[in-house]
């Protein structure tokens, strides 16, 4: 007998396999993120390894419970909301009076604190910027075969 | 002495690069890339490199194989198989052979004295190492300390190169990322338009060749 | 003797040629892609294996700050940009594949050539 092959979301291993490891890859995703100073890690692997937990998900269960739960615009403001984070903590440098994206100043005590919040958030931006980049073009490329 | 696993992973990615040139598969190639980049993620923490080891890895076996995947769904599935040319193996034999008469100049694999280790490298290592020194031993005399030289007193070297030292380069790099994105989004967002020239027909395109 | 202290180099360059062979050579433009990226890998393991040392460890300071040989982290951080750079690139070039077969119908060069050839 002739079935039409199942969709990926009716398997039953794929659907709970998926459903138990999703989380875990965005805790990792987390992790990575604000460990980058301790170990190897950072903030385009965290972006990577985010983007490739979305991207899992829609692979698993359809591209429109994807777009549902990821909403496009979200990423399309996520891109430029984290380059701006970004310029942004060279701009605040700049205000206090020193270089640009020179983080001693961040921190009126102790330079060595001011670079570690300015490396915080230039990672955390960089984090952002890469996630989003990263999903928008998987809807882009994904996108294009049901029109 | 080389070790073993060297060996044994640059044969591995030796075999795998002239599978994927000759396979008409696109969809197995396309899996092999992503497992080349796994390798020689593997080859890059054999040389020390753990933060490019995992961003290969990451990238090249995640998102890449993703991607490719994806434009091959829209586009064909398999290659034609072209009759060989002989003009690609000689400009390619010309370039390898300049290139390795290029590296005999160059100081042999591991080489601590190297001119590469020298200067900046070495100044960054020491600031850096100086700077963890001292939050250990005087963790709280250090925040009343005079004059400190800058330093930016991360464990990880790369990453406070990356973000600190060379911040500016980095901030070059989120923009190349972002205008990837904004590429994307300009050439996949409009509407599907109807082909104006029909396919073409591959015998008329083998009898022309 | 020398060539014992610069197989490594040798094999990576290797490794460049059949990607840039794969670029020059094969027809499919999803293909020359692929062999594109093989192409930066190879470059990528070519700059790190210039920052490798002898004996060397990854570069991170362990806790208490031991005094050891750290492998140079600068051809790192460079490369670090580059894998992104690449990445960026191939998902341009993707993305300019799909708009290519939808214009043209097809992905192989040589039918490309054809077509432009054909009505100009």
């Amino acid at each position: 007998m002739n079935k039409q092959p199942m969709r990926m979301r009716e398997n039953i291993i794929l659907r709970v396999v998926s459903n138990a490891f999703i989380p875990f890859i965005f805790l990792f995703a987390l992790y990575v993120q604000f460990h980058g100073d301790f170990g190897p890690g950072g903030g385009f692997q965290a972006g990577v390894i985010f983007a490739a937990g979305i991207i899992l998900y829609g692979v698993i269960f359809g591209q429109d419970t994807m777009r549902s739960a990821v909403p496009e615009r979200a990423m399309e403001y996520g891109i430029v909301l984290g380059l701006m984070l970004y310029g942004g903590v060279g701009i605040v440098s700049l205000l206090s009076g020193a270089n640009f994206l020179d983080y001693d100043v961040l921190n009126a005590h102790d330079p060595t604190h001011g670079q570690h919040l300015g490396i915080l958030l230039v990672e955390l931006g960089v984090g952002i910027t890469v996630t989003c980049a990263m999903t928008t073009i998987f809807y882009g490329l994904a996108g294009r075969g049901e029109q | 002495m080389p070790l073993p696993i060297e060996i044994v992973l640059f044969v591995f990615l030796l075999i795998l690069a002239v599978v994927i040139a000759t396979l008409e598969d696109l969809f197995a190639a396309a899996m092999l890339t992503g497992i080349f980049s796994l390798l020689s993620a593997g080859l890059f923490t054999i040389m020390d490199a753990v933060d490019v080891a995992f961003t290969e890895a990451a990238v090249g076996a995640g998102v890449a194989t993703v991607f490719i995947l994806c434009t091959l769904s829209l586009t064909a599935k398999r290659e034609y198989q072209q009759p060989a040319k002989v003009l690609p193996f000689i400009a390619v034999g010309i370039t390898g052979a300049a290139l390795i008469y290029g590296t005999f100049d160059m100081p042999a694999y591991g080489d601590p004295d190297a001119v590469a280790h020298r200067h900046l490298s070495a100044k960054f290592i020491e600031i850096e190492e100086r700077a963890m020194l001292s939050q250990n031993e005087h963790a709280v005399e250090s925040a009343q300390h005079g004059s400190k030289e800058k330093a930016v007193g991360l464990p990880n070297i790369v990453t406070s190169i990356l973000a600190s030292y060379r911040g500016y380069d980095t901030f070059g790099e989120a923009t190349v990322i972002f205008t990837a994105a904004i590429g994307v989004m300009l050439l996949l967002r409009g509407r599907r338009r109807e082909r104006k020239v029909p396919p073409p027909d591959r015998d008329q395109v083998e009898t022309m060749l | 003797m020398q060539w014992l202290g610069l197989w490594h180099y040798w094999a990576v360059i290797i490794l460049m040629m059949i990607g840039l062979y794969i670029v020059i050579a094969r027809g499919n433009l999803v293909k020359k892609v692929m062999g594109l990226s093989i192409f930066q890998v190879s470059v990528i393991m070519f700059y790190v294996s210039i920052g490798k040392i002898e004996g060397g460890t990854a570069p991170i300071i362990p806790e208490g700050g031991y005094q050891l040989v750290y492998s140079n982290p600068l051809p790192h951080v460079l490369m670090l940009t580059a894998i992104v750079v690449g990445i960026s690139t191939t998902a341009l070039a993707l993305a300019l594949i799909v708009r290519i077969q939808e214009a043209y119908g097809t992905v192989e060069d040589d039918e490309l050539n054809k077509i432009d050839g054909a009505s100009s």
